[in-house]
């Protein structure tokens, strides 16, 4: 038996060649392409280790939100082996309820004098909601799909995406939101020659104090052992006495809480939200959750930082070097690209080892 | 032994917790499509007379649906007593609806008292008004409570009727509401085949809907037609099928001659509005027809398609636009067509040969990657010098056939459907081929099917391609019809829509295929209010297609077996079963009734 299953891998092996090939030649290409435009982007001195330095802070912040949302991904793919598409909509409807609550409460006197606990009580009631919508969703559309074939509950996601997508435009409008201007947190901070916009700095803070709590969660408490169980091995979970049910629902609420509080985030640094805003950030959080190792928790936090500085400076490090005008514009282009390889290279991505033989 | 013990038990006819839980999920139902400004929007719309709007006959509809469902009778296995329906159905159902109003008409109070506008862009005064029928909230409540109570009841009367008498109803009241909804279509066929006086007779003004007097007559007739014909459709099928040899082929090309004398009318009846709008379908049914090669036969799940339908529509673009931005040999769209194939032929074995060792789900995001970096590089500034960047490209030219250049839309019609025959045709030719065969083998399970000794690396790449190509003439087509392409048309929501054409459809159905693309692509041209909400529909008909039925409305046999394989399993298995005991409570004459 084992020596049939090794000589059909032989085959299979042996028909890649020209495959393989290709491959490679990909990855020296990429690789020559990506030295190159460094090297005369550097060399050029087009920017100054300040800007550099900028783009890293931005890169940073704007990759905590990632890591954030990449958590919803990662914890849903770890338990339930599937990519639940419909999560960067979530992470819209924290965005677009945090919108209406900053809005809210700009006009009361709570945002002059205490902006700090105004903010707080916006991202609750963000992870609220957009738990809610996270848990409703596995109830009604994922859960009934819980045995189908592999594609199925895919499919379904991008459907809920849809639907989401199109319900918060029909109930809150086409329009773009403009978030409330935040005077706390206008000044900056100096660090390590690092200048970090307040705005930033809040975003790195309470990432990383989400994340934390979050993984002291999983790996400490009984919950969290449930959800790691269940993530093993559904069946022999069910059988220890764990609720698989609720467990995964549980699994659902922290992904959409999370989401919710990067929705917030989101907000607050780039100003603007609407019905569409998910689209992108819920594709860039999927390439960190798969950079880092899909269904590795320390993995998502890892693939989102790094998605968001490269993203951050490949324009200017890279693409610029190959004197391809308007960088920028392919800003998005890089976290595409960035998808692609990782999926075709690496698709265990930086940390994960222990999913290859279930994914393929 | 046990079956039969249960069988004596007497059976429900209804399951009476059902009313409360349908009742308040139609009510959410109901306040949704409120909230979200359908029943704002559908409101301008009449139906029947000027009372019915469209969006007073969607609510009377979902209403009456509470009901219906709500008396759905529980599950009962084969071998079990069948439950007579009784009277109480009318009550469960009216109470199922009442709820449903009821909740709506809370929601109604809601939104008059509370001023939450600034947030719910549609909770205006004019909502409520729709909703309580401008009485004001207090008798408005009333009356919702009191018509959802009444077409609940009516949903649950209609579990008393025979079932011939139940589908012929069922029949009516769609084709009435169809003929309603459709006036354009409608009118236009009447006017071309010069009975302009039945428009007269059905309908009020250009767009009013069916008038109070035609709808009942028309809503009569329906049903007598439906009545008298019922099984007429399904028996010329069977008898089809049933043909052997020549007749059979005799019959094939017979359908083939009267298919292809339509499809030469059709434009001619449709006139220029309504040929533009099957373009656009048909446009879609290109590219449509390709993904079903590579959904349905590979079972390869490509959400980037929207990349092929771009390189065929640049490549063309580029090709023959006379005012092309760098490079343009201005060559017709027949000496474009090779390269065009070409393009598409290599871009699918780019986006191929990558990812041969992926399945599923990995696959699906990694082609979603590919469609959106397509777009992104159409749109920058980095390729504008031969691909126009945000401005596109502008003047490509008609297609010319022989002396004349296709611009009508009536004309573009025949070229069209001519390449969805050709791909239709090659789809059929695949699919009893050695290809097919080893993309039917390979989508069930790979591993065997490579140890079969199929290869997969050709397999997959032949998908691909020809996906691509087929997508790419889809591109060709768009850009020769509109004259000019634009990077935004290029976004992932075209690919999403190919999907839930050949999903909703019937994967690996051409049939499906051809009507998944009319009704959801050529309708929402046709219905101009729904062009808002088509998206929400769109992920609302996939949800529900994959919860109820994954295999689609039209399922291709093979898949449909495929899909409901353990089932059928069981059921075999249970049919015996029951086979068994009847012989044997037929051998010994005192077993239970049965009915």
């Amino acid at each position: 038996m084992a020596a049939k299953v090794k000589a059909v891998a032989a085959k299979g092996g042996l028909q890649f060649p020209l495959v393989d090939g290709f491959l490679w030649f990909v990855r020296i290409g990429l690789l020559i392409a990506i030295a190159w435009g460094a090297f005369f982007s550097l060399t050029s001195g087009r920017l100054s280790g300040q800007a550099w330095r900028n783009l890293i802070v931005f890169g940073i912040a704007q990759g905590a939100v990632y890591a954030l949302v990449a958590l919803g991904y990662t914890m849903v793919y770890g338990v339930l082996r599937f990519i639940n598409f419909a999560h960067g909509e979530v992470f819209m409807s924290g965005a677009v309820i945090g919108f209406f609550v900053t809005d809210a409460l700009s006009e009361t006197a709570l945002w002059e004098n205490a902006q700090i606990l105004g903010l707080l009580l916006a991202l609750l009631v963000c992870m609220v909601v957009s738990m809610s919508i996270a848990v409703l969703l596995e109830r009604i559309a994922y859960r009934p799909l819980r045995n189908s074939p592999r594609l199925i509950p895919l499919i379904t996601s991008i459907g809920a995406s849809f639907f989401l997508q199109y319900t918060f435009r029909g109930l809150f409008g086409a329009d773009t939101k403009v978030y409330p201007s935040t005077s706390s947190l206008n000044g900056r901070v100096e660090f390590l020659g690092f200048q970090i916009l307040n705005r930033q700095l809040l975003v790195i803070v309470a990432a990383s104090v989400i994340m934390i709590s979050l993984y002291l969660f999983v790996e400490k408490t009984k919950q969290g052992k449930a959800i790691r169980a269940v993530a093993e091995d559904q069946e022999i979970a069910r059988l220890m006495g764990i609720n698989v049910d609720r467990t995964i629902s549980m699994v659902f609420a922290l992904g959409g809480a999370m989401a919710g509080a990067a929705g917030l985030l989101y907000g607050l640094v780039f100003g603007s939200v609407n019905f569409f805003s998910g689209f992108l950030p819920g594709i860039k959080a999927f390439t960190s959750a798969v950079l880092g190792g899909i269904g590795n928790i320390a993995g998502a936090m890892l693939g989102g930082l790094t998605l968001g500085t490269v993203e951050s400076l490949g324009p200017s490090l890279v693409l610029a070097g190959l004197n391809i005008p308007s960088a920028n514009q392919l800003k998005d282009m890089i976290a595409f690209v960035a998808l692609v390889l990782v999926l075709i290279f690496r698709p265990t991505g930086i940390l994960g080892e222990r999913l290859t033989e279930e994914r393929t | 032994m046990a079956l039969a013990e249960t069988s004596v038990q007497r059976a429900r006819d209804v399951d009476l917790s059902r009313a409360p839980r349908i009742g308040a999920v139609f009510g959410i139902a109901v306040i949704f499509i409120s909230a979200i400004g359908m029943v704002g929007t559908f409101a301008t719309r009449s139906m029947i007379g000027s009372a019915f709007s469209l969006s007073r006959v969607l609510l009377a509809l979902l209403a009456f649906t509470a009901g219906y469902v709500a008396t759905q009778p529980p599950p009962q296995l084969e071998g079990y007593r069948v439950a007579e329906p009784s009277p109480r159905l009318v009550g469960v159902g009216s109470i199922a609806g009442a709820i449903a109003g009821a909740m709506l008409g809370l929601f109604a109070i809601l939104v008059d008292s509370i001023s939450i506008r600034d947030i719910f862009v549609e909770f205006t005064p004019e909502l409520v008004g729709i909703l309580t029928f401008e009485q004001g909230t207090g008798l408005g409540f009333l009356l919702l409570l009191l018509l959802g109570s009444a077409l609940g009841a009516a949903g649950g009367a209609v579990r008393l009727m025979s079932a011939r008498i139940r589908r012929a109803l069922f029949a009516a009241i769609g084709w009435t509401l169809g003929l309603a909804l459709l006036q354009i279509l409608f009118t236009q066929i009447f006017n071309s085949l010069q009975l302009d006086f039945l428009t007269r007779l059905l309908y009020r003004g250009a767009s009013g809907g069916l008038s109070v007097t035609s709808a009942p007559a028309v809503a009569v007739a329906l049903f007598l037609i439906a009545y008298a014909g019922q099984g007429r459709v399904k028996k010329a099928v069977t008898g089809f099928r049933g043909l052997q040899g020549e007749a059979q082929r005799k019959a094939t090309v017979a359908g083939m001659a009267v298919l292809l004398i339509i499809l030469g009318a059709l434009p001619h009846v449709l006139g220029n509005f309504l040929s533009s709008a099957m373009d656009i379908a048909g446009t879609f049914l290109l590219m449509a027809l390709g993904l079903n090669i590579v959904i349905g036969f590979a079972g390869l799940l490509d959400l980037g398609y929207v990349a092929f339908f771009a390189v065929g529509a640049y490549t063309t673009s580029v090709l023959t636009s006379t005012s092309g931005p760098a490079f343009s040999p201005e060559l017709t769209f027949w000496t474009a067509l090779p390269f065009v194939m070409m393009a598409a032929a290599l871009a699918g074995l780019l986006v191929g040969t990558p990812v041969l060792r992926m399945r599923g789900d990995y696959l699906a995001i990694v082609t979603l990657g590919f469609g959106e970096i397509a777009r992104l590089i159409t749109l920058s500034d980095w390729q504008a010098s031969t691909l126009g960047g945000a401005q596109g490209i502008a003047n490509v030219p008609p297609i010319p056939v022989g002396p004349w250049n296709l611009v009508e839309a009536q004309e573009f019609f025949y070229i069209i459907f001519g390449f969805v025959l050709l791909f239709a045709y090659i789809t059929y030719a695949l699919q009893a081929s050695r290809m097919g065969r080893a993309w039917n083998a390979m989508r069930e399970d790979q591993a065997v099917a490579e140890a079969m000794g199929v290869n997969i690396v050709a397999a997959k790449l032949w998908a691909f391609v020809l996906g691509a190509i087929m997508a790419s003439l889809g591109g060709a087509m768009f850009a020769h019809r509109v004259g000019t392409v634009f990077p935004h048309s290029f976004n992932i929501i075209v690919s999403i829509t190919v999907v839930v054409i050949v999903i909703v459809g019937g994967m690996g159905s051409v049939p499906g295929v051809i009507v998944g693309a009319l009704v959801l692509v050529g309708l929402p041209e046709l219905l101009r209010e729904f062009e808002e909400f088509r998206f929400l529909l769109y992920g609302v008909v996939l949800i529900f297609m994959m919860l109820k039925r994954p295999e689609g409305f039209i399922p291709s046999r093979r898949r449909q077996r495929e899909i409901h394989e353990d089932e059928v399993a069981q059921d075999a298995w249970l049919r015996a079963e029951t086979e068994r005991q009847r012989e044997e409570e037929a051998a010994g004459s005192t077993g239970p009734e049965r009915t």
